[in-house]
């Protein structure tokens, strides 16, 4: 075997009835931590930080708007690694994954490009404009659709799988210019706000800080638990011949003859 | 509360964002979980059929 390098874990997670299993037992604690937090940071955004000397309170939109943006790249990335471990080593599990990534991908993108637009019109007095940092979000959604259709267009699951986690890769060359679109270009959009390597350099007071943190914190465990959540469902609709579907669906495996159900 | 809800007069933009937040993620949710209500009726009722087939004489099968 070419991949007994890896650890044990690694196969037995990646079959689908302990995935399935385990996905199960993690979840309710992921989502439980996100909800916790959630109501943390946005007690601290919307109650305890004080109002922005410039914006007043139409600031307080950053607290779900930059955490869903880098929700939309982190969900994106994410796609496109599991996607190129589909296309690569043909591990059903990554495949899977790969695609259940896109609707929670689609509604960070869709959330982050409302909640801009709820933002600019007082900031900017514009909903939309065609700028580098809104556009090439905008191309991002698009990106979305399109894996999300391509894997729907294929009667065999499987090959739609790999053919858009294929996509899911070529799209990857969209991530760095949403990311350094507001630095190569000149835009409407505001530069970076919170610098994570030199963190001196963020341009955001504590009190304004702490909140966005702890709110992207829940969006990521958040995006855990739903990712493992729809894993499971896809997983139980791939595998649903299997023996661990029917004993799990009928609570009776098929070939048993006579037994009530 | 009223101060607060009113958002510096910024209201009608703090809040329709909010609830996009709330009513996309809420989408997010519980679509999967209809999905997976949907699939475990389908492959309950597969099962079934499958059952009654299999515990069937072989001459009462009828042709179909």
């Amino acid at each position: 075997m070419s991949r007994s390098y890896l650890p044990h874990w690694v196969h037995w997670l990646g079959s689908p009835p302990n995935f399935y299993r385990f996905a199960g037992a993690l979840r309710p604690w992921l989502m439980a931590v996100a909800l916790v937090s959630a109501v943390i940071g946005l007690y601290g955004g919307l109650l305890l930080a004080p109002p922005d000397y410039q914006q007043g309170d139409a600031y307080r939109i950053i607290f779900i708007h930059v955490p869903s943006a880098w929700m939309s790249l982190f969900i994106y990335a994410t796609m496109a690694v599991a996607g190129l471990v589909a296309l690569v080593w043909r591990v059903k599990l990554a495949e899977v994954i790969a695609m259940e990534c896109a609707p929670t991908g689609a509604a960070f993108t869709f959330i982050t490009l409302v909640t801009g637009s709820l933002w600019g019109k007082p900031m900017w007095g514009t909903w939309w404009t065609w700028d580098a940092r809104l556009t090439s979000e905008l191309v991002l959604l698009f990106l979305y659709f399109g894996v999300i259709g391509l894997y729907n267009a294929f009667e065999d699951r499987r090959r739609g799988a790999r053919a858009a986690s294929l996509l899911a890769l070529v799209g990857i060359v969209n991530l760095p210019i949403v990311h350094y679109s507001v630095q190569w270009w000149n835009t409407l959009h505001q530069g970076t706000t919170v610098n994570f390597l030199d963190p001196a350099r963020s341009s955001i007071a504590p009190s304004m800080l702490w909140p966005l943190l702890v709110m992207a914190l829940a969006t990521h465990l958040y995006f855990f638990a739903s990712l493992l959540g729809r894993t499971r469902t896809g997983l139980l609709s791939l595998e649903s011949g299997k023996q661990w579907v029917r004993a799990l669906v009928g609570g009776q495996p098929a070939q048993t003859t006579g037994a009530p159900t | 509360m009223a101060h607060w809800l009113a958002m510096g007069g910024y209201a009608i933009y703090v809040w329709p964002a909010y609830a996009v937040f709330v009513i996309v993620l809420a989408w997010d949710w519980f679509a999967p979980a209809l999905r997976r209500r949907r699939l475990t009726r389908e492959l309950r009722g597969r099962l079934a059929r499958e059952h009654t087939r299999n515990t069937r004489a072989p001459h009462a099968e009828v042709s179909t």
